[in-house]
């Protein structure tokens, strides 16, 4: 079968069959042929070869992008020096569905690599990957499912608009299956703004479906809270999304996508430990924070620093959830609801910490 | 999370290692901890030393929390 | 109340012996055009009378206003009789005034697509002053010469054989079906001092608006234009004579919708001022019970407040609104369109983002008081490549943002 394609597919460690969280920091390697998800394309796209695998740990880069970046980019560098039949034509990574550090290593990834060998280079995510807001104004993101079951969808989406890049076809979000760029691009439209205007008002005013032209923008920042004024008067509470939970997980908050949060005391605690907690969170390496919980929610130093007097008391209780894949919805409401927990008890600060 | 508690006027400090996420998540005050698996945490280090880093990063924390700031910040 | 718009265009503008249309042809005398302009108005310095036509290797800069001609063959006041314009011949004012110098029409080229006066066969005058005047007293001698040469050049459709003829009936006259809903168009006119300013009835816009007015008004030329920054989103007269809002609402009169009414408004400088403006204007929009309105404004940044203030008001009591505007998203496009926002905003037609540049190829030939592109000081970015071509941004270019929504040109996210 004549090769019309040929791509480069990046993987991290999961996809491309290394293992889970215990290899998340496993540094770029490159292999010859197709793992994982560019077996699934090539077998749906006979004329696309995928040359070569790259495989990288999410956390490596995710945690030190710049340096990993280069890594991968020196790696990738021989494969474009071949001239004529070996060159590769075009790069496709993930897709890496709602997972932020996968988000951010196919970002980073695409970017780098359109910037420096010019080829087309194509992701896919989840639209409320947090890796999106990052990487959708130069990096082309197909969109896909929330999970691996959008896996075919996902490649197949990402192939095509890859081949249409490289032919230099014009592109649409919403025709295409991209997320957009946030890009205003002007054009001529048949009708003038007047009449375009007309119809627009008939049909709100009927009741019937209408396109804007332009999105206002939906500002989601808070404004800062006040500092704290005096810190060694102030009322401290800790909160963690890194799944840090009573020895057995009495509340069974799920590894992923959880759908409640645990209020657990600390009354007269003065640090967590192996024996008494434990993460619940299956989105990281276990090890380090079983080993030792204080690693992800600091409560040993916190306590110390309470009386040396560094702060002023810490509230009797802490909020624990996952965020692994959490949906912003859930979160949203979590945050509320603790909220209004803190407030009624005279909360003045708050340390939150993520994995 | 952090968005909900700051709406209600608790100042909030995001520890978290990786930043462009917590920017996205809407955090105002940023401390940049270690790593994904143990952002308080170094096993590399001794116990000793390790909670010695782990206390100064919660200062910093602290210290985040009583620093005025008027757009997301990186500590 | 009735008005009637003959319509007839000609094949060309040449200089001749004397003012006449003949066989389709209108031929000017400029010399006696230019004597009437400087004797009416002694301010005037000299006025150099040319014609760019349709495909010229032609630029016109430094432009004021457009105006198109005619003459009111029947009727006393504003909005009753008849009167006969010109489809296809507009008078284009040109000076250079203290302030920016933008405001170009190039003849041919790309960027012709982007001004409606590419297509028209332009009478320009480029207009000097006498020294020791104030720009208010500049601006008013070139803005009144350019009336006074759009009604000179439309005499000679007095007694011309028409192409067309359009009649309409006041809104009170006309008896419309009560199930079709009722559309008020609400007007947003810049009255922001010099070079900002807009007339209504020959009254400064900033005095007695808000205000409603008789839609028939308008199509008799009611509203003139004072202003000349921001090129792209400026309302020359010509515009305001031709305003494609109303002519669409009076198109789809009693057919479609209920056109209802049109109120002006303007555009204050102080936020007070503006919530004052807002407040009124909604006032009367609920007085003319209306059911939906078009919301059209001119120029950017500032005025975009009033749009939003006016949607927000408009939209929280029920009344839809469907608003024009154009973007200033950043030549490459990432830039925050509007000065502001409202989430109640959902029904918005954009105009194009102003912002986006084009290259202009050098023209063989300049009308207007530069004639060294290097000198042309603008509140636009360009610059002057060596071979002669210009890049500018769309905000250079005459009309090519209209926010009445007189062009094509729209903007998507990509």
């Amino acid at each position: 079968m004549a090769c019309k394609y040929r791509v480069i597919y990046c993987l991290n460690q999961f996809f491309g069959g290394l293992g889970g969280e215990d290899k998340a920091y496993q540094p770029p390697q490159l292999i010859d042929g197709a793992r994982g998800p560019g077996i699934l394309l090539e077998k749906l796209f006979p004329d696309i070869q995928v040359a070569a695998t790259l495989i990288v740990g999410d956390n490596y880069v995710a945690e030190k992008t710049e340096a990993a970046i280069r890594e991968i980019i020196a790696l990738l560098a021989p494969l474009f020096e071949a001239e004529g039949v070996d060159e590769p034509h075009l790069l496709l990574a993930g897709p890496a569905f709602n997972a932020g550090r996968y988000g951010i290593a196919c970002g980073a990834i695409c970017r780098a690599v359109r910037e420096g060998f010019a080829i087309p280079a194509v992701t896919a995510m989840y639209p409320q990957n947090p890796a999106v807001e990052e990487y959708r104004k130069d990096v082309l993101i197909a969109r896909a499912g929330e999970d691996v079951m959008g896996m075919e969808d996902a490649v197949r989406s990402m192939a095509v608009l890859g081949i249409k890049q490289l032919s230099g076809a014009e592109l649409f979000p919403d025709r295409d299956g991209y997320i957009s760029h946030g890009r205003r691009k002007n054009y001529f439209a048949e009708k003038t703004g007047a009449v375009r205007a007309v119809d627009m008002l008939l049909k709100k005013l009927a009741g019937k479906p209408f396109t804007t032209e332009y999105a206002m923008p939906v500002f989601d920042r808070v404004q800062p809270a006040p500092p704290v004024h005096d810190m060694s008067s102030a009322r401290l509470a800790l909160v963690t999304s890194g799944g840090i939970v009573p020895r057995g997980n009495p509340d069974r908050i799920e590894a992923a996508s959880a759908s409640r949060f645990g209020v657990y005391s600390i009354q007269g605690v003065s640090a967590f430990s192996a024996g008494t907690h434990q993460t619940a969170h299956g989105g990281y390496d276990p090890t380090f924070a079983n080993a030792d919980p204080n690693r992800v929610l600091p409560l040993d130093v916190v306590r110390e620093l309470e009386s040396e007097g560094a702060f002023g008391s810490l509230h009797g209780s802490y909020y624990a959830t996952v965020g692994n894949g959490t949906s912003v919805a859930n979160a949203e409401k979590y945050g509320h609801e603790i909220a209004k927990l803190l407030l009624a008890d005279g909360v003045q600060a708050v340390i939150l910490t993520s994995t | 999370m952090t968005k909900q508690i700051e709406r209600v006027g608790i100042p909030v400090v995001h520890a978290c290692s990786i930043v462009p996420i917590s920017k996205t998540v809407g955090a105002n005050r940023i401390v940049r901890t270690v790593a994904i698996p143990h952002p308080f945490g170094d096993p590399d280090k001794s116990p000793e030393e390790e909670k010695k880093m782990r206390k100064e990063l919660v200062k910093k924390a602290l210290m985040a929390l009583a620093t005025p700031v008027d757009q997301q910040t990186v500590f | 109340m009735t008005f009637e718009r003959g319509h007839l265009a000609v094949d060309d503008v040449r200089f001749g012996g004397q003012n006449e249309l003949r066989e389709r042809v209108l031929v000017l005398d400029k010399k006696t055009l230019s004597d009437f302009l400087l004797s009416r108005d002694n301010r005037i310095d000299t006025c150099i009378v040319s014609i760019a036509r349709p495909g010229d290797s032609t630029r016109i800069l430094c432009i004021k206003d457009v105006i198109q001609p005619g003459c009111k063959v029947r009727g006393d006041r504003p909005g009753a009789g008849k009167k006969h314009v010109l489809d296809n011949v507009a008078v284009v004012t040109c000076g250079k005034i203290i302030g920016y110098q933008e405001g170009i029409i190039d003849m041919s080229g790309p960027g012709a697509l982007y001004s409606p006066f590419s297509t028209t066969l332009n009478v320009v005058l480029d207009i000097d002053v006498v020294p020791g005047l104030t720009p208010h007293q500049h601006e008013e001698t070139i803005r009144n010469a350019g009336f006074a040469a759009a009604d000179f050049v439309g005499e000679a459709a007095r007694s011309a054989t028409l192409d067309t003829m359009q009649s309409f009936a006041g809104l009170e006259d006309s008896t419309v079906s009560p199930d079709l809903s009722r559309v008020v168009y609400v007007y947003m006119l810049l009255s922001q001092g010099l070079l900002h300013d807009t007339y209504v009835l020959g009254r400064n816009a900033k005095e007695g608006l808000p205000r409603t007015i008789e839609p028939l008004m308008l199509l008799d030329g009611a509203i003139t234009s004072g202003n000349c920054v921001s090129a792209c989103d400026k309302n020359t007269t010509w515009h305001h004579q031709n305003n494609p809002v109303v002519r669409e609402l009076f198109q789809r009169h009693g057919r479609e919708l209920n056109f209802a009414g049109v109120v002006l408004t303007t555009e204050p400088v102080r936020l007070a001022a503006k919530e004052n403006s807002a407040q009124k204007t909604m006032e009367l929009v609920r007085e003319l019970d209306a059911d939906g309105i078009i919301l059209s404004k001119e120029g950017f940044g500032n005025p975009d407040a009033d749009q939003m203030l006016l949607t927000r008001g408009l939209e929280q009591t029920g009344i839809k609104v469907v608003a024009i505007t154009d973007e200033f998203a950043g030549s490459d496009g990432f830039s925050q369109s509007l000065a502001d926002s409202a989430k109640e905003a959902d029904g918005v037609v954009s105009v194009g983002n102003a912002n986006e540049r084009i290259l202009l190829p050098p023209m063989e030939r300049l009308l207007g008081p530069i004639s060294d592109l290097s000198k042309l000081a603008g509140a636009w970015p360009h610059s002057l490549h060596e071979d002669g071509s210009l890049e500018v941004e769309l905000q250079a270019i005459i009309g090519a943002t209209n926010e009445l929504g007189m062009q094509t040109l729209s903007c998507m996210e990509v």
